[in-house]
């Protein structure tokens, strides 16, 4: 395996971590967003914040892990993917701000009508970050950033295959953290919210499982590269990602959250890994490779041990965050 | 007064002027947060310990209170500086597609530095009444300790830019790339102790000056005294040490950038020895305004009594950084940094040896309400200097500006969507804060959010959070 090969390994690492931990993050706001006026909603919007309070900003710190592997290790296709999806990006990055500030606003606000006007910020935010993000793999998956980022600024990411790719990011976020909040509740001991959020997610997971059926045949006409890799070499992760979904939902209907929450991180971690599989060797998809993208090998040899650091400091360090989070102790209230 | 200035910039692409802009009001508005979240944790420890160790239960008050408005501060610190990673990519195609591989690595290291810290701000902020209050204590070490590793690595690709390390071009490719020589470049070091120290003051200064107000305002308690003292110890060390360490980080500049040091000094000419210049404006070539020492100049820049300060008229026209700007932002620094120093000498020396405690005076207290809005002109003007002293070049001698930036259309656009959005960040930041300070004045001490239960279950199991 090649030094490039496994920075770019690690860069997906990251990126899938990023997909289901931040993702599920950024999927609460959905709950939050239809949680019903103040008084109906007060339970429900008090376990988002407990639940991803303590965790949102150590998980959104794998975006900026990705970016700066990225620009490190292939800064030219890093550079025209940023040129190219200018708007995308600029609009999810609109949504990351406001979703980051109007989530620490609002716990913190005086009165009532702050708080409904900084959690309307940070749940509307909280989907409209995914989508962009969404659309904007969409793009690269589907061979529109060009070398030399001079892609359309517009049809790159206006397209079947980036909209649906946006659609299908929310629907997962939504559908991860649906699985989290219930999981949560139920720990904590709030049956009658455990009951409603699992509610919720099963719809939620159905509407996503017929999202995602319902793009494939669009997006496999508008993505030939990418449609031949996920029904070849990335065939079985698909499957595993669609076993895993099925299995969420099971688990949700017998009550068994926790392991519904599991299922949930396999199927969307897998239909990441499956994506990754399914574009390579591109990084960017008909365009340049990951060999041809790769910066200086010395820089990359740097960056091996940025990943092996991240290995042994930061996971340990997220494992620990995550049991504490997940303990007796932290749940009682 | 600054029309020259800008005509210099006149002749750019058009996507320069607003790309440059975007840059600036970004990472100014981002620089002081993040001065939070490099310098607010040593604060908020040694509040906490206190709180812990010798059982003070007004320094532990304190702690509790800081860390919440710190929630605050880091949540709007990681969402800006997350803007800065995208812009370094959306705003500067040319600089990071030809120099990522070799400035990126400071940059990775860094994302480690901020793993750490917001998984230990995690647990410690969320950790209150639920961990054993001594390892409670102790995650803020980490958070701490993160936050200078991550200080380092930022600042080592700034001055990166002003002293380019680490690389060869051969043929207009770059090549023999080594990025921990590019991370370790000559003046990585004193420019990271200088900005370290600027977020000290910063925070010290601003935190001390918010305890100032309420003792002119009559809340003269132990709380107040305390949370004065704290920050404004740590702000006396590092304003104490700044000057110091400012001038080791100029010396050598004269060699390294002519031209910055031209413009710092505002030396058209090259005069042996060269007179400190303080003010003035350069217009049409001439000098006007300005108080000029003699003698001083040389010293100060050059450690000699005759070395001079090279003149803006050896560096070629399209090499000249705009002058008044950076003469005056530099100046700006200084004067507020030689201020600053003076007056915590003043104060602790009149405490220790003359046992007279400046608190009880009206106009020191004032003076303090001021200095944290100085001290963040400071770190603004110093940012000013160093990076307008720095054009055209946006790597020093190597790329020019011009040749970082992308070819976007509509960028006033953003940049005017920017200002909007972050005023309103600022507002909303202004007012949460202030809630909170009335309400604790109030005597609440919870702050639970306006639309949940928890009211009614802290009532349930009194004392579980905090007091
Ligand atoms: C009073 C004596 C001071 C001296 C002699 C001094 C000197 C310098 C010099 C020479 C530079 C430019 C470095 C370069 O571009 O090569 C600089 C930059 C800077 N200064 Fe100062 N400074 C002083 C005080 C302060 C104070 C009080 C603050 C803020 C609280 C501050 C904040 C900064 C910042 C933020 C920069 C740019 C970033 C950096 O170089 O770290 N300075 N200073």
């Amino acid at each position: 395996m090649t030094v490039e090969l496994v920075v770019a390994m690690a860069m997906f690492v990251g990126l899938v971590a990023y997909a289901v931990f931040g993702g599920a993050d950024f999927g609460s706001g959905f709950y939050d967003l239809t949680a019903g006026d103040a008084a109906r909603g007060a339970e429900l919007r008090t376990e988002i914040d407990e639940s991803i309070g303590p965790v949102w900003e150590a998980n959104h710190v794998w975006l900026v892990y990705v970016l700066v592997m990225w620009w490190t290790g292939f800064p030219t296709a890093f550079a025209a993917a940023m040129s190219t999806l200018i708007l995308p990006l600029l609009l999810a990055l609109l949504g990351i701000v406001l979703r980051g500030a109007g989530f620490a606003f609002r716990k913190f606000s005086a009165t009532l009508s702050q708080a409904r006007l900084y959690g309307a910020l940070f749940a509307g935010s909280s989907l409209i970050a995914p989508f962009f993000l969404g659309t904007a793999a969409g793009a690269i998956a589907s061979g529109r950033v060009p070398a030399d980022g001079q892609g359309d600024r517009w049809s790159s990411w206006l397209n079947p295959t980036s909209l649906l790719a946006g659609a299908i990011t929310v629907a997962c976020c939504a559908f991860l953290a649906g699985t989290f909040l219930t999981a949560d509740a139920t720990r904590a001991g709030h049956g009658g919210l455990a009951a409603q959020l699992r509610r919720r997610a099963l719809l939620v997971g159905a509407v996503t499982g017929v999202l995602v059926l319902g793009s494939l045949v669009p997006i496999a006409r508008d993505a030939p590269t990418l449609a031949e890799g996920l029904t070849g070499r990335a065939a079985p992760l698909i499957a595993t990602s669609i076993l895993g979904g099925i299995g969420a939902l099971v688990f949700l209907l017998r009550r068994r959250p926790a392991a519904g929450r599991v299922s949930a991180v396999i199927a969307v971690a897998s239909v990441i890994i499956g994506w990754g599989a399914a574009q390579y060797p591109w990084l960017l998809v008909d365009e340049v490779t990951i060999a041809d993208a790769a910066g200086a090998p010395a820089t990359l040899r740097a960056l091996l041990l940025v990943a092996a650091l991240a290995g042994v400091i930061v996971i340990p360090l997220l494992v620990y965050l995550f049991r504490l989070t997940q303990s007796e102790q932290w749940a009682r209230d | 007064m600054l029309v020259q200035d800008v005509l210099s910039l006149a002749a750019d692409p058009a996507g320069l002027l607003p790309a440059r802009q975007q840059m600036a009001f970004t990472l100014g508005w981002h620089i002081i947060l993040a001065s939070f979240g490099v310098a607010f944790p040593a604060m908020i420890f040694v509040a906490h310990w206190r709180g812990v160790v010798r059982d003070d239960a007004t320094a532990l008050v304190l702690a509790q209170r800081w860390a919440k408005v710190s929630a605050v501060l880091f949540a709007i610190g990681a969402v800006s500086g997350t803007v800065l990673s995208f812009e370094m990519g959306l705003l500067w195609p040319g600089l990071m597609g030809t120099f990522g591989d070799v400035l990126g690595l400071p940059f990775a290291l860094e994302g480690l530095s901020f793993f750490v810290e917001a998984i230990f701000l995690g647990i410690y902020l969320y950790g209150w009444g639920r961990m054993p209050p001594r390892r409670h204590l102790l995650m803020v070490v980490p958070m701490a300790l993160a936050g200078i590793v991550g200080t380092f690595c930022v600042i080592s690709v700034n001055a990166w830019m002003n002293t380019p390390a680490g690389f060869r071009i051969v043929d207009g490719e770059v090549t023999d790339v080594d990025p921990w020589a590019a991370m370790f470049n000559p003046i990585a070091g004193w420019q990271f102790a200088h900005m370290w120290l600027a977020a000290y003051m910063l925070v010290g200064f601003t935190i001390a000056g918010v305890y100032a107000v309420g003792m002119m305002r009559g809340r003269r308690d132990a709380h107040h005294r305390l949370g004065f003292l704290v920050p404004f110890s740590f702000a006396s060390v590092a304003a104490v040490l700044q000057p110091v360490v400012g001038h080791l980080l100029g010396g050598g500049l004269g060699d390294r950038q002519p031209a910055k040091l031209a413009a710092f000094e505002l030396a058209t000419t090259t005069e042996s020895p060269s007179p400190l210049r303080i003010g003035g404006l350069l217009v049409d070539g001439e000098v006007s305004g300005a108080l000029d020492i003699p003698v001083l100049g040389s010293l100060i820049a050059q450690n000699s009594f005759t070395a001079p300060v090279p003149g803006l008229d050896t560096v070629p026209v399209r090499d000249r950084p705009p002058v008044n700007i950076t003469h005056w932002a530099f100046q700006t620094m200084i004067g507020i940094g030689t201020l600053l120093a003076l007056a915590v000498v003043v104060y602790w020396a009149l405490r220790w040896w003359r046992r007279r405690d400046l608190l009880e005076r009206t106009w020191f207290l004032r003076f303090c309400a001021v200095s944290g809005p100085l001290a963040v002109i400071a770190v603004e003007a110093g940012w000013i200097a160093t990076e307008v002293g720095r054009q055209p070049w946006v790597v020093y001698g190597v790329m020019r500006t011009s040749e970082a930036a992308g070819s976007y259309a509509g960028l006033w656009w953003l940049l005017a969507t920017t200002v909007v959005v972050y005023t309103g960040l600022t507002a909303g930041a202004v007012l949460v804060l202030r809630s909170m300070a009335r309400r604790w004045r109030q005597g609440q001490h919870d702050l639970p959010s306006p639309y949940g239960p928890q009211t009614r279950l802290s009532d349930e199991h009194p004392g579980r959070e905090e007091p």
